[in-house]
């Protein structure tokens, strides 16, 4: 007998009738969308748009009707091996082709998409026009289409996601979450706020996943707006030093990366039915580990560059570069200090990147003091805007957009949460050596079935912990609660507990001698 | 530190390993009996592990083989480590087929198909697992009629989908409710033929098999109960086209599952010097009536079980914990198998059921149980009526904490105090209503008390429940 057998399912999909629709309206009112990069409005006024979003809205009842209405409550994930479009079939191709093709007229070609500067837009940009005008009084910009899109798609898509798991409450709470603060906080109130003359401003983006936070231009925007840009920029220095240590304490990362983020907010409902195609590899986990890090430090020094050059010529007693290099010497150095001098609170971190944090933040802090002394306007050697260019190209938009979105179909719903995310690095940290949120394992019932490992979408093997009976504590975790819902046997909860220090232990391992021999990679 | 729960380990001298010699441990069978035994023995040592299969090379959950079937999981996401763990910790997997033991040279000849020298081992550990049972049934050799235990049955089963018009499945337990689930996640009809008045009504009580019998037919399964396969009827080419039932109805089928239980997996074994019953016989300590040989999992038959439980248990856990036990024995650490409170869970379509300590089906005794019942949720706690100390929980549609209701039963709780502390089991996801709530409200209304749950939920209720219990489970088991 084949030593690999592999079982697979029939040609034939079973869809139902309502589901093929679904599918189908979907695919119409895609092509309807773009249908006007050729040719003009075919409705005036707000007519395209609202049969656009109609479309969609009729596409996902029809598939919730097929796929959920009149069935059992319970978990939904029957064939999604044997379907095309979730299991890296011709179909999930020509979709992450699609959406990746997309991003990079969104980023690059925006005139293709009818963008016109200083003048009405054409094609598909012109469609969002009347809404755009309705809400902020100015002609829509390619980030408003997209901006439109990405919430139509969280909502309708999250409603999607909450008929299929609509027996579990942690998930009907959550969507609901996701579903406001992106209609709320990432839509609406921005819009809002540059229809009354006020700079554009998402209260839940948080430096550095908002990497231009600090920019020099930002800065200008926001103290030249009056009271309200001042509040705007303390409540982006207190997000990421105040709100997100102690939130991230409590609760875990998933107060932000499953509750409230905009990207999280994308990947929970529209990325659902791909979240089983993350690599769960122990190969996978060593590059996320790196790269997400890498990503990190590199949006920080750019961050610190920026402000830099920004400070270099300030003649301020307070907020010049002297000032920033104390200020970062502190941060990065009380930051390795704390790594080293608390060994028991970070036992289990890698010797080996706890050397290379160490090198890179001295570096990091020699840098700016050999800059303070020497004068040089290059912190990092290069002009700080062209630094800023590449981040914004090569993170900012190849990763997070055409990467992150566009490889949905084929690397899973959380790439870019996983691999490339400075925020979910952060987040993860702290999740990870200063936080009561874990997952528990309960006691003894694991059976190794694989649904948890297979259903998280950030590659986790949970299932490597759950069948050792310990407790889950890892950075990436974003707290989805997926795991715990696919579990056929009642084996994982989320929990904040208060036994901190405790929680990565074997607590409630099988295993009760310690073993000579290195058995757990 | 808390113990772990189902399993208790005697606290043992540290044994000096160098004392024994370097030896070969073979291993047949790689299901979670075998894998366990060959996990713990590498934990403990650097002897040579074989580990033998000839169902497949990489162990994987055999419980998730439904899971495949279904499409939520492919076959490779269900093994149980990656292919590298078993060479970072050396334990050489081999997959053939053993046909024959010499059990005097201490030899493992192989099928001639497989093309295998054969194997010298210094130590033997048999865990080949079980086989569906087969009555004498007239026409279950037929093809397109299958158990499903093994990665080739549920090949079989595939292969047997493709235009499969209807499936009949026989046998009322754990793993007829599976196939039938993974039939009707293909839209595939399905008769269920249940001997017993209700489904599984030797194990499960009235109230939670009736529940049962209703998530069944709610999902549109054709469920027979009370009704026995009489024979299966073949067409011209020896494939099964029909059943016939003990009511003397024909129903057509191209595949009939019998799932009508399992039996210790020995037949190979039956000509030689081992002692075999029903399964392999062995003592406390996993040992065979032949030196240095071990039997552990569903195909080890207990000539002197612990008090309440079965000579033969094939489930999951008992095999894991059949697995660790017989390591430190093998490892020259001599082990008692000592199952602490029997624990099992399963899955009933969207009910999961959760079962700890005792729960029996009728009451003649001291025992009497307390059963509240929701829609597709439920909790029994049985308990002894004259010093109301608690003995087992049943659990349908509500997740308990393992350890926290095996402490209560251990520490012979009282009910009133258990429903006191009920929320300390809570194990449902955050912000699920709570049953424990309406649970404690329906016993003080048959009871015609006024018990105060406790309203903290969550680990923090666990960790101080269990404190409030005492400190014997605190005690460090290194």
């Amino acid at each position: 007998m084949d030593s690999n057998l592999s079982i697979t399912g029939p040609a034939a999909s079973t869809l139902s009738f309502w589901e093929k629709l679904g599918l189908g309206l979907a695919a119409i009112a895609t092509l309807y969308l773009f249908s006007f990069m050729w040719v003009g409005s075919i409705i005036s006024n707000f007519g395209d748009i609202s049969l656009l979003i109609l479309l969609y809205a009729m596409a996902t009842a029809s598939y919730i009707y097929g796929a959920y209405i009149g069935k059992s409550a319970g978990i939904k994930n029957d064939q999604n091996y044997f379907r095309s479009l979730t299991s890296r079939g011709a179909l999930a191709w020509a979709l992450g082709i699609f959406l990746t093709g997309f991003y990079v007229l969104l980023y690059w070609y925006p005139s293709t998409l009818g963008l016109v500067k200083n003048g009405p837009n054409t094609g598909i940009i012109a469609v969002f026009d009347p809404l755009s005008r309705f809400l902020k009084g100015q002609p829509a910009s390619q980030w408003f289409m997209y901006g439109t899109l990405y919430t139509v798609a969280i909502l309708f898509m999250g409603v999607k996601f909450m008929y299929k798991y609509r027996h579990n409450s942690y998930h009907l709470i959550r969507t609901t979450s996701v579903m406001f603060f992106q209609l709320a906080f990432a839509f609406l109130i921005p819009e809002i706020l540059q229809r009354l003359n006020q700079p554009y401003f998402d209260f839940k983006m948080i430096w550095p996943l908002d990497y231009y936070a600090f920019f020099d231009w930002r800065i200008e925007e926001l103290t030249s707006s009056g009271q309200l840009g001042i509040f705007m920029l303390v409540w982006s220095v207190a997000l990421i030093l105040i709100v997100t240590p102690i939130l991230t304490y409590f609760f875990g990362k998933r107060w932000y990366c499953s509750w409230v983020c905009g990207c999280g907010g994308l990947a929970e409902t529209a990325g659902d039915p791909f979240r089983h195609l993350s690599d769960k590899s122990l190969r996978a986990w060593q590059i996320e580990r790196w790269m997400i890090h890498a990503v990190l430090f590199i949006v920080t020094a750019m961050t610190i560059a920026v402000l830099h050059s920004y400070l270099y010529d300030s003649s301020d007693p307070i907020f010049n570069t002297t000032s920033l290099s104390i200020l970062f010497s502190v941060i990065l150095g009380g930051i390795v200090a704390w790594i080293y001098i608390d060994k028991e609170r970070f036992k289990s971190l890698d010797p080996i990147a706890k050397k290379v944090g160490l090198v890179l933040c001295s570096v990091l802090i020699l840098l700016m003091w050999e800059a303070q002394f020497t004068g040089r306007y290059n912190l990092l050697f290069f002009p700080a805007h062209q630094i800023r260019s590449w981040y914004g190209f090569l993170i900012g938009a190849t990763f997070s957009g055409v990467i992150g979105v566009g490889f949905y179909p084929l690397m899973g719903n959380r790439v870019w949460c996983r691999f490339g995310c400075p925020m979910a690095a952060i987040l993860g940290i702290q999740q990870k050596f200063f936080s009561k949120f874990r997952i528990t394992t309960n006691g003894n019932q694991c059976i190794s079935c694989g649904n948890c490992s297979t259903y998280c979408e950030m590659g986790i093997d949970v299932k490597w912990y759950a069948q050792r009976g310990q407790d889950i504590v890892r950075a990436s975790c974003v707290g989805c609660g997926i795991c715990s819902a696919v579990c056929p046997r009642g084996v994982l909860r989320l929990e904040n507990g208060p036994d901190t220090s405790q929680k990565a232990t074997e607590i409630r391992s099988l295993q009760i001698e310690p073993s000579g021999v290195k058995l757990d990679v | 530190m808390l113990g772990h729960p189902g399993v208790r380990l005697p606290s043992r001298s540290r044994f000096n390993i160098n004392l024994i010699p370097f030896m070969h441990i073979a291993i047949i069978g790689n299901g979670i009996s075998g894998l366990t035994a060959a996990r713990f023995i590498r934990k403990q040592s650097n002897h040579d592990i074989t580990l033998i299969s000839g169902e497949r090379t990489y162990p994987f959950s055999r419980t998730a083989l439904m899971y495949i079937y279904m499409g939520h999981l492919r076959a490779k996401d269900t093994e149980l480590y990656e292919p590298h763990f078993y060479e970072e910790n050396r334990i050489r997997l081999l997959q053939a087929w053993v046909d024959t033991i010499d059990f005097e040279q201490q030899i493992l000849y192989f099928d001639a198909k497989d093309d295998q020298e054969p194997l010298t081992y210094d130590k033997l550990i048999i865990a080949t697992g079980s086989q569906p049972n087969r009555f004498g049934w007239p026409g279950e050799n037929l093809k397109g009629v299958r158990g499903m235990y093994s990665m080739q049955d549920l090949q079989s089963i595939e292969d047997c989908s493709q235009g499969l018009k209807h499936a009949v499945i026989v046998g009322g337990g754990l793993i007829g409710v599976e196939m039938a689930e993974m039939f009707h996640s293909r839209q595939i009809p399905v008769t269920f033929l249940v001997r017993e008045p209700s489904y599984w009504d030797m194990v499960l009580p009235e109230e939670e098999s009736q529940m049962v019998n209703e998530e069944i037919i709610s999902h549109g399964i054709d469920l027979q109960l009370g009704t026995e396969l009489k024979e299966i009827l073949p067409d011209e080419q020896g494939r099964c086209r029909a059943v016939r039932t003990s009511e003397g109805e024909e129903i057509s089928c191209g595949f009939v599952g019998l799932t009508a239980g399992v039996h210790p997996n020995v037949n190979f074994l039956r000509d030689s010097p081992l002692e075999i019953d029903k399964g392999i016989l062995v003592n406390e300590y996993l040992q065979t009536n032949i030196p240095h040989v071990y039997a552990i999992g569903d195909c080890a038959q207990l000539s002197d079980p612990p008090v309440g439980r079965r000579p033969i248990e094939a489930v999951w856990y008992v095999g894991k914990m059949m697995g660790e036990t017989v390591a430190y024995s093998v490892c020259g650490d001599l082990t008692r198998y000592e199952p602490q409170l029997w624990f099992n869970s399963a899955k009933f379509f969207d009910i999961e059921y959760q079962v700890y300590g005792h729960v029996p089906v009728t009451y003649d005794g001291p025992l009497t149980s307390f059963f509240y019942g929701q829609e597709k949720r439920s909790l029994r706690i049985v308990y002894d009526k004259r010093t109301t100390k608690v003995v087992g929980f049943h659990a349908m549609g509500v997740r308990l904490r393992h350890e926290m209701c095996e402490s209560w039963i251990l520490h012979q709780t009282p009910i009133e105090k258990v429903m006191t502390q009920l929320n300390a089991a809570y194990f449902d996801p955050e912000f699920y209503t709570s049953f424990q709530r309406d649970c404690v409200n329906h016993f003080n209304n048959i009871q015609g008390i006024n018990i105060q749950l406790s309203k903290k939920r969550g680990l923090s209720s666990f960790l101080s429940a269990i404190k409030s219990l005492g400190s014997s489970r605190t005690s460090k088991t290194k």
